[in-house]
Order: C-alpha cells, then sequence, then structure tokens
C-alpha cells in the first residue's frame, strides 16, 4: 500500500430510511475521499444526514431500520460494507476511531476514566495490565491533561467538560488509528475550550497522520480546522472542493445561502450614545447557590453565580450578556425577570424596584417584561394550540379572551408565520418557526423589555439569521429594549448596541459592542474574543437574491 | 456533624439519629389505632377461660394496668420501650422479646431468600426480555412476569399446595420442619429448605415480576444512551456492552426498589407463613390479634420498623458504593 492510497474512499453511498420518514434515503449518492493526513470537514445543517454517514462508516447504523442500500465504503482500499460484524470489531477502536459530540454523555459515568481508556487497549491489543496503565496515563499526558495519574482514578463527573472531551481524544487516539471520526466534537463546549480542543485534534492528526472526517454544523470551525470540506443538504452532496474555495468562494446557491448566514464578526457602527430614558436597572445584584442538600447531608462549598452587578437598559436599546458557562449569564436573566429571588440588589423599571414587590405586584408588572427561552420546543405547552399559548399571557391579565386570539393571530404575522397556523399545535412547526412562536408569545403582552436567553443557539445557522433579524426588526418598529443572554459572540455582534462580558459571576467588562470587540481592555475579553472559531474568516458578502 | 468519623460512620449515625422520632410516632400511632379496636387482652383471656364474673375480670384488668387512661397506658408503655423493655405476653407467658426472637429467625429466611430469588431471577429475565425485546422470547418473558404479577401470592400458595403436596407428594404442606424428624446436621438444612421451596416461591414471584418490568425498561434505556455507542465504537463485543457498561448502569433503580420493597415483602410475608403455617413474626401477628396480644404485637411492629430503617440505610449505602456520582454526605 503506498501512501497515496486514500485512508477512505466513499463512492455513491445511499442510506435508506423506514418508511413513512420524511424522505427514503438519508443519503442520496455520497461521494467523499479522505487522504492521510487530511482534515475533511462534513457540513450541513440538522436532518442533512452527516451522523449518519459517520454511522455507516463505523458500521453501527440503527439497522435494520436505518440501512446502506447503495454504494461503496473503502477503508485503506477495503470494503467495509462486505466485513462481518468480528471483522468491523476489530476495525472500530483500533483502526477508525470515533469522537462523539456531548462528552459527558459519551463516557460510562459508572467507570473511572482509566477503566475506559483500559477497555480499548484490552480489546485490541495483548499488553499486560501495567502496560495498558503505562500508556493510558502517556495518552492523557498526550492530550494535555493536568496530573494524568489522578485523572486516570477519576470519574467522568469528577472532571470539566473540556477535560472529559480530551479523554475521548485520548481514548480515540490510543491505538493510533487510521482515520478519526469526530462528530460535532466541540458543539457542546465553550468557545476557549472549543479553541483548545480544535488545536489538539490538529496536534495529534498531524503526529499520527492519520485521517479525519470532521461533522459539523459551524463554518467557523470549518474555517478553523478544516483542509477539504463537503456540503451536506437533506442527504445530497451539494458542494465539494478544498476549504478556502468553499468558504470564500462557494458555487452552490445552498453553500452561499449557508455561508451568508455566519453572522459576521463587525458589529453594528457605533451609534451616538442613546438618551433615550432607562427602562430597566440593575444595581448591586448578588446570588448565591447554597449547595445542595439539606440540614442532614453536611454543607458543601457554596456558589457565587452573580456578585454585585449592575446594568442599565435603554429604550430601544438591545444590551447582550455573554460569558462562557457558569459565568452567570443566565442567573442574571432569571433575576431581572424574578424567575429566581436574588440576595441583594435591585431591579427598577418604572421607579418601582420588581424584586421587592409582592407576588400580586409582581404579576402584575410582568407583562412589561417577557421572556424568549433557548429550547423552543420545550419551552412550549405541547397541548395547546398556538393560538392560545400566545393569547393565554393577555387573558390572564384580564383581556377579552377573543379580542386576545384576534390578537394572537396578527401578531403571527408579525413574526412572518401564517395566520392560518394558529390553531395548530407545537410539534407541527420547526424549530426556527417554534422560536417565533415564542417572540410572538412574549410579544402578545406588549412588554416593554424582552429578556432572550439564548434564543438562537438551538437553531440551525440559516434560520438563526432569520430569527435574529427578526428580532432586530422587531426592536426597531416596536421600540422594544432587549437584555440579550448569548454564549456566541458573532451573534452579540450581530445585534448588541452594548454588550457586557461576564465571568464568574462579575462584569469584566462593558461597552458599545464595536468598541469592546475593536480594541478588549480585559484579558479574558481578549481570550474569549481571540478563540473565536474561524476569527481570520471574514464570510465573503454574498448576494443572497441571487440564490 | 461527623465527629470525625469515617463518612459512612457518620452517615450512618445521621441516619439513625433521623429513624429515632420516626420509630416513635410509629409506636405511639399504632398503640393509639389498636386502643381504638373493641376488645383487649383481658377480653381474650376471658373468653379462653369461658367467662369470669365481673368483680374478677375488674381486678384482672387493675392488675394489668388497663383500667388507667389511654395517656397514662401510652406513657408506661413508651417509658418502658426506651429502655428496650417490650413487656410481656400474657398468651404466651413469656416476654414479648423472647417470643420475637424464637420467630425472627423463620421470618428472616423466608424473606432473604424470597428476595434474592425474586431479585436475581427479575433482573436476568427482564435483560434478557429487553436484549430481545418485541421478540417472541421477550413476549414469553413479559406475559409470564404479568401473570405473576396478577396472582396474588394467597392463591398461588393454595395452588402450589394442592399441587406439589397433595397430588404430586413431593413438597411438605407446611411448618418449617418435619414434626417429630429430630433431623440433625446437614439433614436438618435440606429438611428446613424443603419447607421453604412453596412459600419462597409464593412470597417471591410478584416482586420477581417487579424486578423484571424495570429491568426491562432501564435496560432498553440505557442501550440507548451515548456511552454504549462510545463502547461501541471502541471495538466492545454485546456481551462485553451488556455487563460492564449496560447492567451496571441498568441496576441502580432496581436496587431502589429493592429497598422499597422491602417492608411490602414483610407484609406479604403474614400471608404466606399463615398459609404455610410457618412459625414466623407474619403468623405470630396474625394470631396476636385475634388473641388482643397487644404487648406482642407492638413489638413485631417495632421490631419491623427498626429492621425497615436498617434494610433502607443498607440500600442507601449499596447505592452510593454502585454510583460513582453519589457521596454519602
Amino acid at each position: 500500500m503506498t501512501e497515496t492510497t486514500p485512508v477512505l474512499q466513499i463512492s455513491g453511498l445511499k442510506i435508506a430510511l423506514p418508511k413513512g420518514s420524511d424522505r427514503p434515503y438519508a443519503l442520496e449518492g455520497l461521494d467523499l475521499e479522505i487522504n492521510p493526513g487530511e482534515i475533511v470537514c462534513l457540513v450541513g445543517e440538522s436532518g442533512s444526514g452527516k451522523s449518519l454517514s459517520a454511522g455507516a462508516i463505523m458500521r453501527l447504523l440503527p439497522e435494520p431500520h436505518v440501512h446502506v442500500a447503495e454504494g461503496s465504503i473503502k477503508f485503506r482500499g477495503e470494503e467495509i460494507v462486505a466485513k462481518s460484524e468480528t471483522e468491523m470489531r476489530q476495525i472500530r477502536g483500533r483502526d477508525i476511531a470515533m469522537i462523539f459530540q456531548e462528552p459527558m454523555t459519551a463516557l460510562n459515568p459508572q467507570k473511572t476514566v482509566g477503566w475506559q481508556l483500559d477497555e480499548v487497549l484490552r480489546l485490541h491489543t495483548k499488553m499486560s495490565r501495567k502496560e495498558r496503565r503505562a500508556r493510558a496515563i502517556e495518552m492523557l499526558e498526550r492530550v494535555h491533561l493536568p496530573d494524568p495519574p489522578s485523572a486516570y482514578n477519576a470519574y467522568p463527573h469528577q472532571i470539566s467538560g473540556g477535560q472529559r472531551q480530551r479523554v475521548m481524544i485520548a481514548m480515540a487516539l490510543s491505538l493510533s488509528p487510521k482515520l478519526i471520526i469526530a462528530d460535532e466534537p466541540t458543539t457542546a463546549l465553550d468557545v476557549t475550550t472549543q479553541l483548545q480542543i480544535l488545536k489538539l485534534i490538529r496536534e495529534l492528526q498531524e503526529q499520527e497522520g492519520a485521517g479525519v472526517l470532521f461533522i459539523t454544523h459551524d463554518f467557523g470551525v470549518v474555517a478553523e480546522i478544516a483542509d477539504k470540506v463537503a456540503v451536506l443538504r437533506k442527504g445530497i452532496l451539494v458542494e465539494q472542493g478544498p476549504a478556502s474555495e468553499v468558504l470564500n468562494n462557494p458555487q452552490h446557491a445552498y453553500t452561499r445561502a449557508l455561508i451568508g448566514a455566519v453572522p459576521a464578526l463587525t458589529p453594528p457602527p457605533l451609534k451616538v450614545p442613546s438618551t433615550a430614558p432607562v427602562v430597566l436597572k440593575g444595581t448591586g445584584l448578588k446570588k448565591t447557590f447554597a449547595a445542595r442538600g439539606g440540614m442532614l447531608s453536611g454543607k458543601r462549598k457554596a456558589v457565587t453565580a452573580v456578585k454585585d452587578l449592575t446594568f442599565e437598559l435603554r429604550q430601544g436599546e438591545t444590551l447582550g450578556v455573554v460569558g462562557e458557562s457558569g459565568s452567570g449569564k443566565t442567573t442574571v436573566s432569571r433575576i431581572v425577570t424574578r424567575l429566581l429571588e436574588c440576595d441583594a440588589g435591585k431591579v427598577e423599571m418604572d421607579g418601582k424596584d420588581l424584586l421587592a414587590l409582592s407576588p400580586r405586584e409582581m404579576r402584575e408588572m410582568r407583562k412589561h417584561i417577557q421572556m424568549v427561552f433557548q429550547d423552543p420546543m420545550a419551552s412550549l405547552n405541547p397541548r395547546k394550540r398556538v393560538v392560545d399559548l400566545i393569547a393565554q399571557g393577555p387573558i390572564v391579565h384580564g383581556a377579552d379572551p377573543a379580542k386576545a386570539r384576534a390578537d394572537a393571530r396578527r401578531l403571527l404575522e408579525l413574526v412572518e408565520l401564517s395566520p392560518a397556523s394558529a390553531s395548530r399545535f407545537p410539534h407541527e412547526f420547526s424549530g426556527g418557526q417554534r422560536q417565533r412562536i415564542g417572540i410572538a408569545r412574549a410579544l402578545a403582552l406588549e412588554p416593554k423589555v424582552i429578556v432572550a436567553d439564548e434564543p438562537v443557539s438551538a437553531l440551525d445557522v440559516s434560520v438563526q439569521a432569520q430569527v435574529l433579524k427578526l428580532l432586530a426588526d422587531l426592536r426597531d418598529r416596536l421600540n422594544l429594549s432587549l437584555l440579550f443572554v448569548t454564549h456566541d459572540l458573532r451573534v452579540a455582534a450581530q445585534l448588541c448596541d452594548r454588550i457586557i462580558v461576564m465571568q464568574k459571576g462579575e462584569i469584566v467588562e462593558s461597552g458599545p459592542t464595536a468598541e469592546v470587540f475593536a480594541n478588549p481592555q480585559h484579558a479574558y475579553t481578549q481570550k474569549l474574543l481571540s478563540s473565536i472559531p474561524g476569527r481570520d474568516w471574514t464570510p465573503p458578502v454574498i448576494r443572497t437574491d441571487a440564490a | 456533624m461527623s465527629f470525625g468519623l469515617p463518612p459512612v460512620f457518620a452517615y450512618a449515625l445521621r441516619r439513625l439519629l433521623q429513624a429515632v422520632p420516626v420509630i416513635i410516632l410509629i409506636m405511639v400511632a399504632t398503640f393509639l389505632l389498636l386502643k381504638l379496636a373493641p376488645g383487649d387482652t383481658v377480653d381474650a383471656l376471658v373468653g379462653d377461660m369461658g367467662g369470669a364474673d365481673a368483680a374478677y375480670i375488674a381486678r384482672m384488668r387493675a392488675e394489668y394496668g388497663l383500667d388507667q387512661p389511654v395517656w397514662v397506658q401510652l406513657w408506661r408503655y413508651m417509658a418502658k420501650l426506651a429502655t428496650f423493655d417490650l413487656g410481656w405476653s400474657f398468651v404466651y407467658e413469656q416476654p414479648v422479646s423472647v417470643v420475637l426472637m424464637d420467630r425472627l429467625g423463620t421470618t428472616l429466611m423466608l424473606m432473604a431468600a424470597s428476595l434474592s430469588l425474586a431479585f436475581t431471577l427479575g433482573i436476568a429475565l427482564g435483560a434478557i426480555a429487553a436484549r430481545k425485546a418485541y421478540s417472541l422470547t421477550d413476549n414469553l418473558i413479559s406475559t409470564l412476569g404479568l401473570v405473576f404479577y396478577a396472582t396474588p401470592s394467597f392463591f398461588l400458595s393454595l395452588l402450589f399446595i394442592y399441587l406439589f403436596s397433595v397430588k404430586l407428594g413431593w413438597l411438605p404442606v407446611g411448618g418449617i420442619k418435619t414434626i417429630a424428624g429430630f433431623y440433625t446436621g446437614w439433614d436438618h438444612v435440606v429438611d428446613v429448605a424443603l419447607h421453604l421451596i412453596m412459600p419462597t416461591a409464593a412470597l417471591s414471584l410478584i416482586y420477581l415480576s417487579f424486578y423484571m418490568r424495570l429491568m426491562r425498561a432501564t435496560v432498553l434505556e440505557v442501550a440507548d444512551l451515548d456511552f454504549v455507542r462510545t463502547a461501541r465504537a471502541k471495538g466492545a463485543g454485546e456481551f462485553r456492552l451488556m455487563i460492564h457498561h449496560i447492567m451496571r448502569n441498568a441496576l441502580l433503580p432496581v436496587i431502589t426498589l429493592l429497598g422499597l420493597q422491602f417492608s411490602t415483602v414483610l407484609g406479604g410475608s403474614v400471608v404466606v407463613e399463615t398459609i404455610f403455617t410457618l412459625p414466623g413474626l407474619g403468623q405470630l401477628a396474625s394470631q396476636s390479634v385475634v388473641q388482643r396480644d397487644m404487648n406482642t404485637l407492638m413489638g413485631i411492629i417495632f421490631l419491623c420498623s427498626i429492621i425497615v430503617v436498617v434494610v433502607n440505610f443498607l440500600t442507601d449505602v449499596l447505592y452510593a458504593r454502585l454510583d460513582s456520582r453519589i457521596e454519602l454526605a
């Protein structure tokens, strides 16, 4: 075998879906080639069939419901489709390894990190117990885990998300596989951790000379890591080529639309400081979470989620709260809406301190401050019709039910949904449409302030762009004030006039978005900005009307 | 509040302190409930004697303190209980503690046998059913489970006696050992075991079906989790997946159920012991009710409360040992 034999050669791959699915094939005629030392990104939105192609290569499809109908998958020149289950078991983990998306759930919670690393070696080698242990610890060192021997003995829940993903990578690489399949390996991680993991994958892959199939939905990540890109849409390969070509000069209309939807890292131009009245003002907010467990289970360390937070939101303005997980940004959104009682501080609206109101008075005030949540499926009652979901708020606040429902239909139009959809149930809508319903529901009470907690992070990039545009549009038309919580700096750049950067419950920096982005003062902000995947790549300006 | 003890002991101490008010509450409630029921020990004794004159009855009541107001009686009983004095059984003419200890062994043996049978067989069948979900095997196991679940233990007991003792003559009808058998050593063990087969089966089948159903459901759930997929991608075979990855995680809820059901099994043993005339706590309880032997009855309840508290504690410790994410604190 020469060096030029591709590690993986997929041709005409067709994966059949069970009868009654939305389409007969999950994948229709995929052609893909990965050479040694090459990182190929398979990009697509949810439902494009990208994860199933990984399943087909590993021969881990949920057969017989989903199965390879046609085509060939050659691993180093040998047909995978024709191999027996026993042969496949030897290949899995040894020659082809996988890294999964969610490092918490992808590791067995009941076994130590060491045990799980050891398992790969036990399954595929004849090493002694001592050799295996040495090898496992060496691998933990190679993925730069601090203190490998103690990580070896730790359970997955005892280490952080980023460290768990390092363990996954150590596990995948411990036998120097020829092909590594990484299925959204950084999607669940914070942006700074994501960058470290991407660098690590690159570094190890260069040392080992393995081919990598990298599955992602994020063009920022593609720009960071890919040599070659293949774009999937609903199971059909629409475009394939070198990364620089596809990223900067996309040919197919769908690729152009996708790339066009990636929020550019250029914040809105600096506005004249707003003199509009302050609608929401927080002062000295503080929240400490007592550790779980009652008086009989002993004391644990309390966690300070927010300490001494002060902010101002003016009318018609969007204030972004950005930070990584654990920074306290979601706690802020819950405190100001009083979904969570806070320990100290004031949240003023119309000169009234929301935190000092009685429950009855607070109910009255709620119509002025409404929330849009992250998961549009989980936050809509599945047993209610859309019109009732939207009209519920006004009806609770004493509106005439008939009028409230009529208003709800108008709101649906406002969020660009057909009024005819009013009598349908939430599950009949797509993720983006459901988020529009969530927005309509928040608007139904004609609030002054909308608090949006990661409203677009569960959505595909093209849908995300539409929802962001809708939010910006509504804000301008209705003169709304937005408190926008997000972990995604690209999204923040797109929408926010000013941002607050939070770290460990504290504001480390705040100011107009354009200023903070152009000239970050705090070391943490600088680190955040320099970790944005694909920060050096500016998505080409694409006239979407040409698409 | 750890007093510098190892965590498990500190935890045990805390659990014990928690249990004290619970047991006191149980005892007070039981005492008052029993007092609400018509008739007392003296009534039962006099009934046995074939009647007595009113003065004699009154003297007996005064002697036993039964003429005092209920609150005084309760106070006296609880004060004695605090020193672990369970009082005197007028029916057995012995201290209650002696009567109880005589019977405890049989009940514990029956329960241990029933629960271990139900648990091991239940999880094994449940796991098999889950791995072959929706197949003929699964349907067969699941149907069988449903039948066990729906059959009351007294009915099963009578069915077994009819079949294996009366018709086939394989197993003894009742009792814990052959009367006047005078077996010793190994023969004694075999004799007792033979006597326990039917009661154990009758008591365990319904619990077996619980464990089986739960195990089937959790195995199906765990088998779909991400880490099982990871293990598969590492090249692990199906057997290895089942033992190390799936069962290990699926067992946790079943263990919780095991602890919770201990008390209901104790209740179930009343019926089974009575039918098979096993000299255990269950049979003693039902006799004490009939004979208004209040001290014995209270003693049984006290003992059972303690057993349940201890078993729940052991279950929690076991759970913490098995689930790495839980710490005893």
